[in-house]
């Protein structure tokens, strides 16, 4: 479709958002990211029958440590789209960007040691 | 399995305020299967500490490791490698397998990443319940299989209590009454009459009651 999407969108394919585990998420803001989300298969569409669903309730719970941790679980959410929906795509990209920029950064990055 | 829960991130912070340098020592058996210090929740854990001191401007050295057990020696002699490199130790193993650690390496602190509550049983994935109070004689051949002194909230040995109404404890709505979960599998064991029987005045020594306990197989001791 040739959507434009904001560059700062770094994409990690799984093959289900039912790969992701909470210590992917975890170490992802550990090394200094400012925001994660996940885009998953429309519920009850998961091509591997419920890896979307077993998704959802990580990113449910990974948002409660977040919270506790003091970065804020809204610095992750999950979507829901077909691999059809291009444009949904781009709008979720834009939407997720906007809140990130509002939040700022991630207070942990002047943190991240980084390899010369 | 031995059925514990993690304690909270504040807790943890707080206990580790001084340290700089921490060895996190997770456990493969009972704590992995309740989720609460396996391998995975070593990971967690450990991210979750390094997320929180970096949010505030402070460093951490976080070792993760996950031993078979913490309540074998063999298995606690692997950290004495590297153990006189860490100022502290974080256990997240059960009551037993924290308190192993600090015996073996007395001129360590050794903190508690865990609650340790009650031996059980999985009930479904993420969910487990009570069933044994390790009260050292068991009644279970004379009630159906059900253990009156786990399961039940008042531990009676000769049947409900009052509180006891459609099945459920007065205690909790959500609380299977005990007594009424063995008198329903006496019944489908056709053992009805063992309901009759009286089970004695019970015998505490041989539990907790009675003193820290011990074991011994003579034949066993080299």
């Amino acid at each position: 479709m040739r959507l434009n999407y904001p560059t700062n969108v770094k994409i990690v394919k799984v093959p289900c958002t039912g790969r992701v585990d909470i210590l992917l998420i975890l170490r992802a803001f550990e090394s200094g990211v400012d925001g994660v989300y996940l885009a998953g298969c429309l519920e009850g569409e998961c091509h591997f029958l419920r890896g979307n669903l077993r998704a959802k309730k990580r990113v449910q719970y990974a948002k409660k440590l977040l919270d506790e941790v003091g970065l804020g679980g809204t610095r992750l959410e999950m979507y829901n789209m077909s691999s059809a929906q291009g444009q949904r795509f781009a709008e979720v990209a834009r939407e997720m960007t906007e809140k990130i920029r509002v939040l700022g950064p991630s207070p942990v990055k002047k943190n991240v040691k980084r390899e010369a | 399995m031995i059925v514990a829960n993690r304690k909270s991130l504040e807790e943890i912070l707080n206990m580790l305020k001084p340290y700089k340098k921490v060895i996190l020592l997770g456990c493969n058996e009972c704590v992995t299967v309740c989720a609460a210090g396996g391998e995975r929740e070593v990971g967690v854990l450990a991210s979750e500490i390094r997320l929180s001191r970096a949010k505030d401007g402070q460093e951490i050295e976080i070792k993760e490791q996950t031993l078979e057990r913490q309540c074998d020696h063999e298995y606690i002699d692997q950290v004495r490698p590297f153990v006189g490199d860490y100022e502290v130790i974080l256990s997240v193993a059960c009551g037993a397998g924290i308190q192993y650690v600090a015996e073996k390496y007395r001129s360590k602190v050794v903190l508690p990443g865990v609650n340790t509550t009650f031996l059980g049983v999985t009930l479904e994935q993420g969910v487990w319940s009570e069933r044994c109070q390790g009260c050292g004689e068991c009644v279970l051949h004379l009630t159906g299989g059900v253990c009156p002194i786990a399961r039940c909230a008042k531990s009676l040995l000769n049947g409900p209590c009052g509180g006891s109404s459609n099945g459920k404890c007065e205690v909790d709505k959500d609380l299977d009454c005990g007594w009424q979960l063995i008198i329903d599998r006496l019944k489908e064991l056709n053992q009805l009459d063992r309901y009759e029987e009286i089970i004695p005045v019970k015998d505490w020594t041989s539990s907790r009651d009675g003193g820290p306990r011990k074991r011994l197989r003579e034949d066993l001791r080299l």
